[in-house]
């Protein structure tokens, strides 16, 4: 009974049975929060393996700097000096042309073609390990590179990488923006049933005016209410995008098997978990807040 | 404990429902407040509770100007005083037991105590056994003491009244009357309108007559300002 409970939870029971009085329609509005929450969240959470599938393909940014093929290992030296004495480079790796045909040979499988070339065709190369992953100072990066002494080529063969990335940066602001319109509809729903529900609540909320209820007290259970139904919103949010993930995970395992990639889905991170349910709970409860500070002022006993 | 003094109070469109209203109600006190429908008995109350305001001279209610008190103090003002509303406003979606327990969650009781509280109301009027019921099941004058009990529930100093026994038989609202007079007789103020002949009949008890809005014999106030009258 009630009264055998503490006011806090008492007034959490209060919310919960109101948000339940009519399942249906509780249900409804639950799950129409989890689905406008879960749209731009699940979206989010796709970008996010988009973005960690980008990072293993792309691996760690490296430009390839091809010599020419007269270079003499003075020079070479010199070069290796220059390289590792640049602020702008975290590491230099040296690889000379007997080297590459060696791992050519070993990689490929060409070891019959290769053994009847009568020269080397390979150049002597470095490859350095720029300290950005910016794409524009990967650039100047280059460019620098090539006009270096005895520098045939540099090249970084990432450019995909940053195509993808810019989509992704562009997604990225879509979800943005997707996300703020849908919890704008979601304070207006809850902003909505709050409002219904001190329609529906009238005569309590008179009654306990006239009997000497602060409005803080005739609030609260409406707040409790709103932040409820958030927070419950945001459990439903959870729920369609752990399932969506778990659906998508199986055929993902089959397609990555064919690309001999071991690439899986990621779900929600804890600290995810927690944001989204928080964010739902606190839209709830601006929501509440609004529509109580709206309407309950229109009602006075007379 | 309540007192008028030159009270005004016009609704708006003109309609003037007390004109210079004085009258004073001491604390223990047990008085009536009688008067034809539309006489201003239930403008009268509503002005003691600050449900409504008047339009000039002052409601004292204990010592305090509940005119001009700050919406935010009307919880507080209104936590003195219990009120039995003539059209009862009870809630119909709990239980018997609820509706009295509400005024206590109002003032954060603890809920032991609190069921303490409302089962010695419930008794106090009758109604124990039906503490589970749903109000809508009771008769019109379990109703009323229904409405009495979450009344008093929460001690009040000062009891009001508006028309208590307005639609029941004889017989019940001798019940209630007796019920009045067992909290004045412990020293709770007791402001009562009815136009109850039966009821007026008590020669112990002063009453107040209003008659379009005045009060009708002003020397009434003079004679029984007295506070041990019963």
């Amino acid at each position: 009974m009630m009264h055998t409970l503490p006011p806090f939870v008492a007034v959490i029971r209060t919310a919960f049975l109101r948000i339940f009085s009519s399942p249906l329609a509780g249900l409804l509005n639950i799950l129409v929060i989890g689905i406008a929450l879960s749209l731009p969240a699940g979206m989010y959470i796709l970008l996010q393996n988009a973005q960690s599938l980008v990072d293993e393909i792309s691996g760690p940014q490296q430009i390839s700097i091809f010599l020419q093929q007269d270079a003499s290992t003075l020079e070479i030296e010199h070069l290796q000096k220059l390289l590792s004495q640049n602020e702008a480079i975290s590491s230099v790796k040296f690889i000379s042309r007997a080297d590459a045909l060696e791992g050519l040979k070993q990689s490929t499988g060409l070891s019959d073609v290769i053994a009847g070339l009568e020269t080397n065709p390979l150049p002597d190369a470095f490859i350095v390990t720029p300290k950005s992953r910016d794409a524009s100072y990967l650039e100047n990066l280059r460019t620098s590179l090539v006009n270096l002494p005895k520098v045939a080529q540099a090249q970084h063969d990432t450019s995909w990488a940053y195509k993808l990335e810019a989509i992704l940066k562009f997604a990225r602001i879509a979800i943005l923006i997707l996300a703020s319109l849908l919890s704008v509809a979601l304070i207006a729903i809850t902003f909505n049933t709050i409002r219904l529900q001190i329609l529906t609540q009238r005569d309590e909320i008179l009654v306990s005016k006239l009997i000497g209820a602060t409005n803080g007290f005739i609030r609260r259970p409406f707040l409790y209410f709103g932040a409820l139904q958030g927070l419950l919103g945001g459990l439903a949010a959870w729920l369609i995008i752990s399932v969506s993930l778990h659906m998508l995970q199986s055929p993902l395992n089959n397609l990555s098997l064919l690309y001999s990639s071991n690439f899986s889905l990621h779900s929600l991170s804890v600290g995810d978990t927690l944001s989204l349910l928080l964010f739902s709970l606190y839209l709830g409860l601006l929501g509440a807040w609004l529509s109580v500070s709206r309407h309950l002022t229109a009602i006075e006993p007379r | 404990m309540i007192s008028f003094n030159q009270v005004f109070k016009r609704y708006p469109g003109g309609y003037e429902a007390l004109k210079n209203v004085s009258f004073e109600v001491v604390q223990g006190e047990m008085a009536f407040l009688t008067g034809h429908s539309g006489a201003g008995k239930s403008t009268l109350l509503k002005l003691i509770a600050a449900i409504e305001r008047p339009n000039s001279g002052s409601v004292l209610v204990n010592n305090q100007n509940v005119g001009v008190l700050k919406e935010a103090a009307l919880p507080y003002l209104r936590r003195h005083l219990g009120i039995i509303f003539q059209d009862h406003k009870l809630l119909f979606d709990r239980s018997v037991f609820d509706n009295v327990l509400l005024p206590l969650q109002i003032c954060g009781f603890d809920s032991r105590e609190s069921s303490k509280r409302v089962r010695a109301a419930l008794d106090k009027v009758g109604l124990l056994k039906h503490e589970k019921t749903n109000p809508i099941a009771l008769s019109g004058g379990e109703q009323q003491r229904l409405c009495i009990a979450r009344a008093i529930v929460n001690r009040p100093t000062i009891l009001l009244a508006d028309e208590p026994t307005g639609n029941l038989d004889a017989e019940y609202a001798q019940a209630i009357m007796q019920i009045f007079k067992s909290f004045h007789q412990v020293g709770v103020t007791l402001l009562i309108s009815t136009h109850d002949t039966t009821v007026l009949q008590d020669k112990d008890i002063r009453v107040i007559t209003l008659k379009q809005g005045e009060v009708q014999d002003p020397s009434n106030v003079a004679e029984t300002c007295n506070p041990d009258l019963s």
